[in-house]
């Protein structure tokens, strides 16, 4: 990175090497305050919670070395398997299902017409709310007995489903909450690198008789490649790891059906209903750790590109 | 990678030079866009406007039979019952604290921490670097037991500062300043420093004056994101009414006792929103940028 070129012509080198410890040294003093947080907060814990993971510790007394039988715990306990499958199926609901419409809306709103940043901003409303409130107020809108959905589907005739008691549709709600607080960003995300899309091109393909589907799927998609992995990398981290909305909205019922890994883990560890195993619970971190892990190796790859794009 | 100024039409919308009776296709679809764009945007406000309904409605309303889209008959009656039942202004009042607090410590490390990785030279750089960001993929689930711990044995436990300090590790921001920094000219920092300004009072003087709009984004989206927040408080300030916020106050103890009373569960919803939707109506174009860039949910 030979920067500074012109002004400043290229230093002695013995100046140039004092000047590099000189800015380590100065680096080090920009970064300390950073460092101490997340050192002490994230870096810290991530190390404990694998060593408490092969310890059996509850809220009382002290802790018990057990080897890895938290983690043959883990492998036998049906409703681990029982709440990641949930995690699989809210992740494979929500991820492409709010990029496609994120997308198709995106398209949509690029193109010209009145009072298209009113829409824009609206849509994106629900992204900057807090999940619980959103929660909430999904809690409340498919309340099944005075929820608006169901007031809604019989004014249509239809007997509404009975979204607290049925664990499936339980689910179905949260994912259509989960969708309506995340589609601003798709949009926002494709809309951005909508604009990387030049318009002569599209121009010439129109003129050599592309139709509008061709010309989205063989121009305008591909280029929009990069918006597509920085999307499907943030929504996969998002989805599996919701906690604040299900938390809200269903409390992880009916039973356990709509209990993601994230809840899981904090029912072992903390809820005042649980059993407060903070050992099991560090064992079901470390798993949600290591799949966080794979996605982020996805992330590195892309904050490499992106800072080639930008 | 702003998105919300006005931007080139693709030439999709570009006026028709097809055969003839294409122009008046054309704006037939422009018509249908226009409508759909109306629909969706309708549909996504919807779910605001039912919680504003529901907390200026009077209880019979709510659960009478029958659908109505609009206020029966006014009431303040589902925000005044539970402020006097529960310290909602307390709530209100820590989660401003709170939000605050780590908005102003998470700032000033992270515009600090963007700078050294922008503009200066030191080994281990790009691994250092890799490794805070991936410290934001981490949920507070998977690491809540040791940090519980540290917290409690830092002798935060039961203060508001048990939120504040863990919370303050936030690292997003370091991707925008890195980010923004890179794209100030290295010339300008040498020129100020041949003149024998030492480095922190380059950036002092120098680089922060030119980076108001990183510093607009960054506060905002800290604020944005610990008003919001719910999981680390939830675990660390579940045993004391009185340091909860909002969003705590809300699910622990609204939701739990009030659980057939949505009017005033929606009220103090509402109450709990606004701050971010005024924030949101002035500076709507910072949100954009910040959310858009960092992809923070």
């Amino acid at each position: 990175m030979p920067a500074a070129a012109g002004l400043a012509a290229a230093p002695a080198p013995r100046r140039r090497a004092r000047r590099s410890i000189g800015d380590a040294l100065t680096a080090g003093g920009f970064l300390l305050p950073n460092l101490v947080l997340s050192g002490v907060f994230l870096v810290l814990p991530l190390i404990l919670t694998v060593v408490i993971s092969f310890q059996k510790l509850d809220s009382l007394g002290p802790a018990q070395w057990l080897g890895v039988n938290n983690f043959l715990d883990l492998f036998r306990d049906p409703t681990f398997y029982e709440t990641l499958w949930n995690t699989v199926v809210f992740t494979v609901c929500t991820v492409p299902l709010g990029m496609a419409v994120g997308l198709g809306i995106a398209l949509l709103l690029n193109t010209v017409m009145p009072l298209r940043t009113l829409w824009r901003a609206v849509i994106f409303v629900p992204l900057v709310l807090s999940s619980v409130s959103v929660g909430l107020l999904g809690a409340w809108m498919f309340d099944q007995y005075n929820g608006f959905v169901n007031k809604f589907l019989a004014v249509l005739g239809i007997d509404g489903p009975d979204w607290q008691s049925n664990g499936t549709w339980a689910m179905v709600s949260v994912i259509l909450m989960t969708l309506w607080q995340r589609i601003g960003l798709d949009m926002i995300i494709y809309l951005a690198g909508l604009q990387g899309v030049d318009p002569a091109v599209l121009e010439a393909a129109e003129v050599d008789g592309a139709s509008s589907w061709r010309r989205f799927r063989s121009i305008v998609f591909p280029l929009l490649g990069p918006s597509t992995f920085f999307l499907l990398i943030m929504n996969l981290l998002f989805s599996f790891q919701v906690f604040d909305t299900v938390y809200a909205m269903t409390a992880g019922g009916p039973n356990f059906s709509t209990t993601t890994l994230v809840v899981y883990a904090y029912q072992q560890g903390f809820s005042d209903h649980g059993p407060g195993q903070l050992g099991y619970a560090a064992a079901i971190g470390v798993v949600i750790f290591a799949v966080s892990l794979l996605l982020t190796a996805g992330q590195w790859r892309l904050s490499t590109t992106r800072d080639e794009v930008g | 990678m702003t998105t919300t100024t006005a931007s080139a039409p693709p030439a999709v919308a570009a006026p028709a030079t097809g055969p003839a009776g294409r122009p008046y296709r054309r704006n037939r679809f422009r018509r249908l866009r226009l409508v759909s764009a109306v629909l969706i945007t309708a549909v996504m406000a919807f779910p605001l406007y039912w919680m504003l309904l529901t907390a200026f409605s009077r209880r019979d309303d709510l659960y009478a039979p029958g659908l109505h889209l609009w206020p029966q008959h006014f009431t303040w009656d589902n925000f005044s019952a539970p402020i006097e039942r529960f310290p909602v202004w307390t709530w209100f009042r820590n989660s401003l604290v709170i939000a605050v607090a780590v908005t102003a410590i998470t700032v000033v490390c992270n515009l600090l921490a963007g700078y050294a990785f922008a503009k200066f030279r030191f080994r281990g750089k790009n691994i250092l670097f890799l490794v805070l960001l991936s410290t934001m993929m981490i949920p507070v689930q998977a690491i809540m037991v040791p940090q519980f711990r540290i917290a409690t044995d830092l002798g935060l436990y039961g203060d508001l500062w048990a939120v504040i300090l863990p919370e303050s590790a936030a690292v997003f921001g370091i991707f925008l300043a890195r980010q923004f920094f890179l794209g100030i000219p290295d010339e300008l920092i040498e020129a100020a420093r041949i003149d024998g300004a030492g480095a922190l009072r380059v950036f002092w003087s120098v680089v922060l004056p030119l980076a108001k709009p990183l510093i607009a984004v960054s506060v905002l989206l800290a604020f944005m994101n610990e008003w919001n927040s719910f999981s680390w408080p939830l675990i660390v300030l579940f045993a004391n009414e009185q340091l909860f916020t909002m969003p705590l106050g809300l699910v622990t103890d609204l939701q739990s006792q009030y659980t057939s009373d949505y009017g005033a569960i929606m009220a103090i919803t509402l109450l709990s929103v606004t701050p971010i939707l005024v924030l949101f109506v002035a500076f709507q174009r910072y949100f954009v940028q910040g959310l858009a860039r960092t992809g923070l949910k």
